[in-house]
Order: structure tokens, then sequence, then C-alpha cells
């Protein structure tokens, strides 16, 4: 149903690699010490494919929608907040490939090419602004030869240590979506500030920062597109971003669910391994059943975004993260389980896995409004 | 806050009115400011430790002459459990354990022994541990490896125990081991253990995804000597203490969870309250309302089955299915509850400035340990094909 190419195969093979060589080993030791994952940066690099999505004028290996979910769902099987850095800088990214403008395509995104180190950030959500985003209240102003920007964001992957980022603010409030524009933004823009990087419960090993705008000073070339394109650009790039959630909840659920039949066939209880047990069986078969269908439907989601047809993929994308999602989270908790009181503890990866899949019911939209674009769409 | 349901269903007597106002009050005020560092630090905290011995807590389950309540210990001991889990379910764990590894000395020790270790219990303020589980026997208790042998007016002890709760701060083990082969459930039986005898060595505390300021470590025995008197109960006895400890410990399991579920339900409603999305609270659209009204439900149902199980306990009929599905239950509901309330608060609720990300840590235990729920509906059907009834009234 899905057919890898000889490239795709070969892209996914080094991933493989890569997941299990580099990123599982120090998966722990990120979680623990909450940092920027350096070391999933520098071989996601080395090998290109930091930004796969990166279309190849511009210096990227230009995977599809599919490879990338699969090259997600690898990395997300051992480290979930190393897979997060690979979604965050594509969610940085696509708003800028989504730009009329050839100069600003061209300026930023060959920044990104080959083994770039550049790092990119989405900066939508603000304290007031998560799931109505149309409650935001940054504000740019025209002013000569640039806008001048007023505002805070909040949960800003990256935040604080991307290159470059797309903000997104009000340049007209009396017209609802049609006011609101995108700026490419630069980390050494005057007036920006970074506030405090949060302390969560997963994917720790991920910075999640608040950025501060004081009179924040952008170049009028820096506008995407026109004054009032920005919600639309942001909403194109939301539909796929979910899409990417998904495939990091399924990889987060393949990933417990790998452990959960490797500790029931290994753990002995009742004279046998705890496999022969008809409880254990359904578990599994459960889990299994959850994370393939989980899977189908977010490579079928990604196959949509790939042949053009991005209405559907943003619908079939929406059901693909909550499904994958709500997958995880289940999954993850019956994985603890099945590892009883060794679950619980810090010393096997399966709490963390539970704290991490948590995240993805919340993020690139809640599952409560992924069920309503959903339901909407198809109610009409 | 005392529920008037507890009035029409169970009448509890004014004693355990006045427990759950006075608990509810000491937890509120000095232990739920602490839960959050509590759970950053991850250590036992000697404070709450003291505030539970001042209120009673930790001798709920000893006899009257010995600090004990006279009646109702095991509703007691649901209401105490229950009134903390809504702020630190950490702390609360401490009086559950207290009192499972009290219960063999209770009921298994001879009257001298008894006296002499309870009065220890009660005026030296000791801590208690319960010393079954091990590496290669959890869910199954008969498989147990520990071994007790006798040796002229002695047995020696020997073997490793994991998951030891209060294992590091209590100076007295019940301790579960082989005393024959005789394979199954039999053969077993229970010692306590004074931990300044020598051959105790406590492994360091174990780093764990919730419940993190209770002390759970490895606790090994190796040629632990103890007097023939530490016996509790006689030989072989040691399977049967154990199932009737979890008549009276599931229920305060149950009760934990039934804690952490509340406390979770109190912050999603206060901040469903005050969020403001699309022009309203977030309490104001319908698929908030309806995790609410699941969540308040799934709880009236829990407090149900926790408190008719240990009224039946109390008043000393068999409560073992109604135990087993109190704890299944009341700990699956808690866990969905708490998922569900990091999801209400959202982005917040994912932040440790924010308290739920903490209780649903802490609930995920709740489904594992006393049994795993797995082994509860064993024993529910068990219970149920054995007599054809629910429950005896």
């Amino acid at each position: 149903m899905f057919h890898l190419n000889e490239e795709q195969q070969m892209i996914i093979d080094t991933v493989r690699k890569i997941a299990i060589n580099e990123i599982e080993p120090r998966a722990a030791e990120l979680d623990d010490t909450a940092e920027f994952p350096e070391h999933a940066l520098k071989v996601f690099a080395e090998n290109g494919i930091l930004t796969p999505l990166l279309p190849a004028e511009y210096g990227g290996v230009e995977t599809s929608f599919v490879t990338f979910a699969m090259i997600i769902e690898e990395i997300a099987k051992v480290c979930a907040a190393s897979a997060l850095l690979l979604i965050a800088q594509a969610d940085g990214m696509l708003p800028i490939l989504h730009a009329p403008d050839d100069a600003l395509r061209e300026k930023y995104l060959n920044r990104l090419s080959g083994d770039s180190r550049a790092l990119t950030a989405i900066a939508a959500t603000e304290p007031a602004a998560g799931s109505d985003l149309l409650s935001m209240k940054t504000r740019a102003v025209r002013k000569g030869d640039r806008y001048i920007i007023n505002g805070r964001k909040c949960f800003i992957t990256n935040g604080s240590v991307a290159d470059f980022f797309v903000a997104y603010a009000y340049t007209d409030t009396g017209k609802g979506p049609g006011g609101i524009s995108a700026f490419v933004i630069e980390k050494d823009f005057p007036g920006l500030n970074y506030g405090k990087n949060e302390n969560k419960m997963g994917m720790r090993g991920s910075i999640n920062s608040e950025l501060i705008f004081e009179d924040l000073e952008a170049p009028a070339e820096n506008l995407i597109g026109s004054e009032g394109e920005g919600f639309a650009n942001l909403m194109t790039t939301l539909s796929m971003s979910r899409l990417f959630c998904a495939a990091q909840a399924v990889g987060i659920a393949q990933g417990a669910l790998d452990h959960a039949v490797s500790y029931a066939k290994e753990r002995v209880q009742f004279g046998k391994p705890i496999a022969a047990l008809s409880p254990i069986q359904f578990m599994i078969a459960d889990m299994t059943a959850a994370v393939e269908s989980s899977r189908l439907l977010s490579y079928s989601a990604a196959q949509m975004f790939d042949e053009g047809r991005s209405r559907e993929a943003g619908v079939q994308a929406a059901m693909a993260k909550f499904m994958a999602s709500d997958t995880a989270m289940s999954v993850t908790t019956d994985a603890v389980q099945i590892h009883g009181g060794y679950g619980y503890m810090k010393d096997f990866p399966l709490e963390r896995m539970m704290r991490d899949a948590k995240l993805t019911q919340i993020y690139t939209g809640t599952n409560q409004i992924m069920r309503l674009v959903a339901g909407r769409s198809i109610l009409g | 806050m005392v529920s008037s349901w507890e009035e029409a269903m169970f009448g509890p007597t004014e004693e355990l009115r006045m427990l759950r106002e006075t608990v509810h009050r000491a937890a509120k005020e000095k232990i739920a400011p602490l839960a959050a560092s509590i759970d950053e630090q991850g250590e036992f905290n000697r404070e709450v430790e003291a505030l539970c011995w001042d209120l009673g807590l930790l001798t709920l389950v000893l006899p009257p002459e010995l600090g004990g309540l006279e009646r109702d210990k095991g509703t007691a001991l649901c209401i105490a459990v229950e009134e903390i889990s809504k702020y630190c379910a950490a702390s609360a764990l401490l009086l559950i354990i207290q009192a499972v590894g009290s219960f063999p000395i209770v009921h298994g020790a001879s009257e001298d022994l008894g006296k002499r270790i309870l009065t220890r219990i009660r005026d030296e303020r000791e801590l208690v541990a319960y010393l079954v589980t091990e590496p290669s026997g959890g869910s199954d208790v008969a498989a147990v490896q520990t071994r007790a042998v006798k040796d002229n007016n002695e047995y020696v002890i020997s073997g490793a125990k994991s998951f030891a709760t209060n294992g590091g701060v209590a100076s007295l083990y019940s301790v579960l081991a082989r005393t024959s082969d005789e394979g199954g459930h039999g053969g077993l039986s229970f010692f306590v253990v004074e931990r300044e005898r020598s051959g105790i060595s406590v492994g360091r505390p174990e780093n764990k995804l919730g419940q993190r300021g209770s002390n759970t470590t490895e606790v090994t025995l190796d040629e632990v000597r103890v007097p023939v008197e530490n016996l509790l109960g006689v030989e072989g006895q040691g399977f049967l203490l154990a199932m009737k400890d979890f008549d009276m410990s599931r229920p305060a399991v149950a009760s934990q969870a039934l804690g952490i579920a509340e406390g979770a339900l109190d912050a999603m409603v206060e901040y469903a309250t005050e969020r403001r999305t699309f022009g309203k609270p977030i309490a104001d659209h319908q698929m908030i309302k309806a995790i609410l009204a699941d969540a308040a439900t799934l709880i009236e149902a829990s407090r149900g089955l926790v408190y008719r199980a240990a009224a039946l306990h109390d008043q000393g009929k068999n409560n073992t299915q109604l135990a087993s599905m109190a704890k299944c239950f009341a700990s699956d509901a808690a866990m969905k509850i708490t998922t569900d309330a990091v999801q209400v608060l959202g982005g917040y609720g994912y932040t440790r400035d924010f308290p739920v990300e903490r209780m649903f840590r802490d609930a995920k235990l709740t489904q594992i340990f006393e049994g795993t729920n797995q082994i509860q509906r064993l024993v529910i059907a068990r219970e149920m094909l054995i007599d054809g009834r629910l429950y005896s009234i």
C-alpha cells in the first residue's frame, strides 16, 4: 500500500541505524538533563535529514510526506524529544516554503541546505491564544521600511535556540483572520527577548520557550506574502504539523509496544512467561491493532499531502492525530502496566514514554480541536 | 467536607465525621503546600510523617489499647488516605503501608510479642515496612524465595526483597519467607524483623515516575537471626495473613486513587471556569462539560465501592470481592481522570507549574501496586464463581 522506492528505503535504513546507535543510548540522559538534544541535531544535520521535506532546489533531500512520517516514527520509537526536533524544524520551514515570494524563500530556505545546523521554529501560540489562535494579541505596525512588533508568544518549541522563526501578528485588528500577517524573524533582530524555558512533564529533551517582542524590528521584506495572509499561511502549516505529531505518536506507541512484547516473553511468573497469560495476550493484541490502524491512517493522510489533496489531507491528518495520540497514551499506559513495578521505575524507559505520549494529545492542536475540525468537515 | 451521601448510605459515626474534617484541614493547610517540592526532591518528608503521627494516623489499625481506633478502622484508614491524597498521594502512601505492615503483627503476633512491638510502634513512633515482593515474585506471591530456616530457638532468614515502600525509613519489617517446601501457597510465614538486627541492608531509594515522596527500596536479608517468637501466627499461615491484609489495604489503595481523582477534578473545574477560548470559559464548551461529567460520575462510583468495601470489612464480613473491585475500578478511574485533567489544562497542564501532571504520574502506581489490576480481575471473578453471589450482606 505504501511503497517506498529505493532511495526512500535507503533513507529509512539510515534513520533506523541512527535511531538505534546514536539516539536511543542517550534518550534517558536527555530526559534527565532536559537540555537541547545537541547529539541529535549533529547526527541529523550530518546526514542531511534535519529538514527532510526541504526541496532539492534549496539543497534538501525533498522526501515525500510519507517518508517524513516514517522518519519521525523511527526516531520517536526510541526518543520522542529527538523526533520533536524534526517536527519543530519542519513547522518553521513550511510557512516560508509556502511564501509566494521567491526572494524570501531563497534567503531563508538555502540556510537550511545540506548539512546545515540552522534551526527554525513557528511562533503562533500565546498565553491567551492556544486553541483559539484568533485571540492572539501580538501586533505588528508598519513604520517606514520595517514592522514594529509587540507581544508575547509561549510554548514555542526551539524558540530560544532558533536561528530564525516565523511569527504571527495582527496587522489589522478589525479583520479577524484576514488581519493576521506572518513574519520571518531572525534571532538577532532588535527587540527580541527570551523568557523562560518550560519545565515539562515529558519530551523534556526539547526546548520550549517564551518569546517576548518589545518593539521588535523586522524588515518589511520579511513579511510573508501580503498583510492579512498570515492566518491562511498558519493554517496550512498546522494542517501538516498535526500529521507529524501523529507519526510521532505512532512511533512512541510502537516503541513502548516493542518493549512490552519483549518483556512479556522474558518475565516469568506462575511458572511461565507472562506472554503465556491470556490477559497479556489480549492487551498486546489490542495495543498492536491500535498502533497499526493509527499508522495506516497517518500514512494515508501523508499520501494525500503528497498527492496535493490538501483539504482532504488536513481532515485525514486531524483524525490520524487524535487517533494516534490517544493510542500512544493508552498503549504507553498499558506498556507500563505490563512491566509492573519495573515499569514505574526510571531504570526502564516505559515511564518516560508514557510522559512523552501525553503531549501528543495536546500539541499541534488539542484532540478536542482535532475532533471539531474533522467532525465539522464531515458534517459540512 | 463531609458528603451527605455517606450519611444516607453508611451513616458514619461522629468520630468518622470529625476524622475527615480534621484530616482534610491538616492536609489542605500543612501537606498541600509541600506537595510539589516533595515530588521535585523525591525524598521522604519527615514533617509530613510527624504530622501523621500527631494526628494518630499511623496507629489506626492497632488494637485500641495500643493507639488504634475502637471501631471502623478500615473506613477510618480510607477516609484519612482519601483526604490526604487529594493533595499529595505520596504522603497518603505512608498511611497505607504503615497499616499494611502493621497488620501481620496485629493479627499474627503472640500476646507478648504483639504488645512489645506495637507499643514500640506507638511510643517510639516507628515506621513499619512490608517485605513480600521479590525480583522474581511480584504478582506470583507463591514464588517467594526468601527462606527462614529454624535453628534451635531462632529462625535464620535470607533473601532479597524489592519495591519495599518505607524500606529505608522503617525500623520494623513484616517479612514473608518460605519456612517449608510445601509448594504453592503453603509453606510461607510472616516474621517481624527489627531493623537493628545484623544482616539487613537497604538499597538506595528507587527513582520512580510518581509518588516520589514515598521511600521505596530493596531490602536484603543475609542470614538475619530472629527469635522464634518473631514468627507471626504459625508456620504456613503467611499466605492467609497476606490475603487478609489485602482485604484491608485494597480499599485503602482505592481511596488513594479516589483522592487523587478528586484533586484532579478540582483542578479541572477551577481551570475550566477561568480559562477562556472562543469567547467563553472552556467550561461552557460541551465537550469539556462531558469530560467533567464523566470524571465526577467515576468518582461517585469509586466512592461507593471504596466505602462499601471498607464498611463490610469493619463489620467483620467477607469483603474480598468488593475490595478488589474498589481497587481496580478506582485506580482505572484515577488514571483516566488525571489523563483528562492534564488535557483540560492544555499546555499548562503539561508543565510542572501545575499540579495535574504530578497527579497523572501518581495515579499510575495505583493500577499496579497491592496487586495489579489484572490480578484484581482474577480475584473478582474467582469470588463470584465460588459463591454465585456478589457479597454477603
